[in-house]
């Protein structure tokens, strides 16, 4: 089966802020592929790249050179526009930027209603999509009285209502407590596990990356590491010199084994740690 | 003397509206002099209305803020120096940057204060590099600066009001991890260096917990404790029932400890937490190899 996204050799170059001076190049040269069904955390430092990136997954923005494929569909082809976005969804880090209307049922339409689907197809839609984040019971609220968490959640409504095959998330919990943060990782974890959406989620928290099933780290525009989180944050050093971090319980373990014990480098929750280490002291 | 001290501290929003509410009810607290204070509680835990308490932003509804020993909304007090001595950065602070030179936005705050031209270029200087802002940026439109540096702008400015009192409203909020430690750590060697009290607002405990000398624990409009980062980590479970989430590397040693494995101390640093676990292992006199 061919890869609901394939990205090829992408450049990205943003237009010169002043005259003569060089376009700058965001991206150089990213080749990589997302399969149906993943969950996928994208991790680099603020300036990597990362945002610009997902941006192309929707055709947001275009690349400069090479080529950006969804469900087959070329991005740079203007006819596909409205099909490639019904495939793949955006959800941003501000959660009151995406919220348009006043109810919160009627937001999480907005997106139905531009697509012209029907009202009674609509309606089951939106219950749909309210119920699997879990904000049914809010439909008639107004989402100023809701918190940044269930905003969130909210705007992550509106997009899976139009039953894209894939979302993006880019940096949905910057914004939100710890509470709101557990509030959304859930969602986004139920909605990968249970309804099959391929979830790309673009992050500066690490445990949230650990949590993923692949993990991509981007770097001054071009992909440095692709693997699953254990093996990403095994590599204690090189993530530092990325401007990046590792779980506390993986850097615990990398000190004890620089100080000569042997720990799994694999290790990432508190529970593994304390495991590893409890085997040591008897 | 406590430099800042809230006593009795009530604010209620909307007073007899449907949508009344208490964000602080009846909070006594004394901060000291030279402190580096974090404040953690979860969203609408009163964290933001007692900031704005503390620097006169807000006419608390019941009880006083003292300042030096002086209530801050005494007849005849200058509330405006009040706020020259406890400076406050609100959070995401790059977007009220509006002068039309970094330079001109850090000197905007002394320049209200009156100060001469000498000063203000002394202070401009100082506090720039504080955060880590070049010379060369001085000229520049605060819009040509990326994410992290306007924030780091935006603390300068209120810096270089030289406040006794410097409260930070989660300036880390959005950044990357490197970005998080260089505002930390500038923040930390600024308290060392000029000797102010900070008070810091933060979600992230992990982040906080190497810095601060001291932690307020907000929840529900109170203070469940203000005690060192050690001692407030202990308390464990009450704060993640609180909607906060414990230092990851404070949870490994919770694990151990209901397995058996106690250590004297409480650990919410990776480096402390290897230390005591090297200790540990060197005293059962195996396992390495």
């Amino acid at each position: 089966m061919e890869s609901l996204i394939k990205i090829e050799n992408a450049h990205f170059s943003y237009p010169a802020a002043e005259e003569n001076a060089k376009p700058v190049e965001v991206l150089k040269g990213v080749s990589l592929e997302f399969e149906h069904g993943e969950l996928v955390a994208v991790l680099g430092h603020n300036g990597s790249g990362k945002s610009t990136l997902a941006k192309l997954l929707n055709a947001v923005l275009l690349p400069t050179e090479g080529k950006v494929t969804v469900a087959g569909m070329d991005t740079k082809d203007e006819e596909n526009l409205l099909e490639i976005r019904q495939h793949v969804g955006m959800v941003f880090q501000n959660p009151d930027n995406q919220i348009v209307a006043t109810i919160v049922e009627e937001d999480v339409a907005f997106g139905l209603e531009n697509l012209g689907v029907p009202s009674d197809e609509m309606r089951v839609r939106v219950d749909q999509a309210l119920q699997a984040v879990g904000m049914y019971a809010y439909r008639n609220h107004a989402p100023h009285q809701l918190s940044g968490g269930q905003k969130q959640r909210v705007a992550i409504a509106g997009i899976i209502a139009m039953r894209p095959d894939c979302i993006v998330l880019d940096e949905p919990t910057a914004m939100l407590d710890p509470q709101g943060r557990k509030e959304v990782m859930r969602t986004i974890k139920l909605l990968n596990r249970d309804y099959g959406i391929t979830v790309i989620l673009i992050t500066h928290e690490m445990d949230e990356a650990a949590q993923c099933d692949r993990v991509i780290v981007v770097d001054h525009g071009t992909v440095r590491m692709d693997a699953p989180p254990e093996k990403v944050f095994s590599h204690v050093q090189e993530m530092r010199a990325l401007g990046l971090d590792v779980p506390q319980p993986t850097e615990l373990c990398d000190l004890l084994r620089k100080a000569g014990y042997h720990l799994d480098p694999e290790i990432m929750t508190p529970e593994a740690c304390a495991d590893a280490i409890a085997a040591l002291l008897q | 003397m406590p430099i800042l001290e809230a006593k009795n501290l009530t604010y209620t929003y909307s007073i007899g509206s449907p949508f009344e509410k208490t964000a602080i009810d009846h909070i006594d607290l004394q901060i000291e002099q030279g402190e580096f204070v974090g404040i953690i509680g979860h969203t609408g835990s009163g964290k933001s209305t007692l900031m704005q308490m503390m620097n006169g932003l807000l006419k608390p509804t019941e009880g006083t803020v003292l300042l030096n020993g002086q209530d801050i909304w005494r007849k005849g007090c200058d509330r405006r120096a009040v706020r020259f001595e406890v400076g406050l950065v609100f959070q995401y602070p790059e977007y009220q940057l509006f002068e039309e030179t970094v330079y001109k936005d850090i000197a905007f705050g002394p320049k209200n204060m009156g100060l001469d031209e000498k000063e203000i270029d002394r202070r401009v200087r100082e506090t720039a590099e504080a955060v880590g802002i070049a010379a060369e940026l001085f000229e520049k439109p605060p819009y040509a600066l990326s994410g992290g540096q306007k924030r780091r702008v935006a603390i300068a400015g209120v810096m270089a009001m030289e406040p006794k009192v410097l409260i930070l409203d989660e300036p880390t909020a959005g950044l990357d991890p490197q970005g998080r430690t260089k505002i930390l750590m500038q923040l930390a060697a600024y308290q060392k260096r000029t000797g102010c009290t900070v008070m810091l607002v933060s979600h992230s405990m992990e982040d906080v917990a190497k810095y601060v000398s001291k932690l307020l624990v907000l929840s529900q409009a109170k203070i469940v404790c203000f005690d060192t980062p050690a001692n407030v980590f202990a308390q464990g479970d009450s704060l993640e029932e609180m909607g906060l989430a414990l230092p990851q590397i404070t949870r490994v040693f919770h694990n151990l400890r209901a397995r058996g494995i106690d250590f004297d101390d409480e650990v919410y640093t990776v480096k402390y937490g290897a230390e005591l676990l090297l200790k540990k292992l060197a005293e059962r006199g195996g396992g390495s190899c």
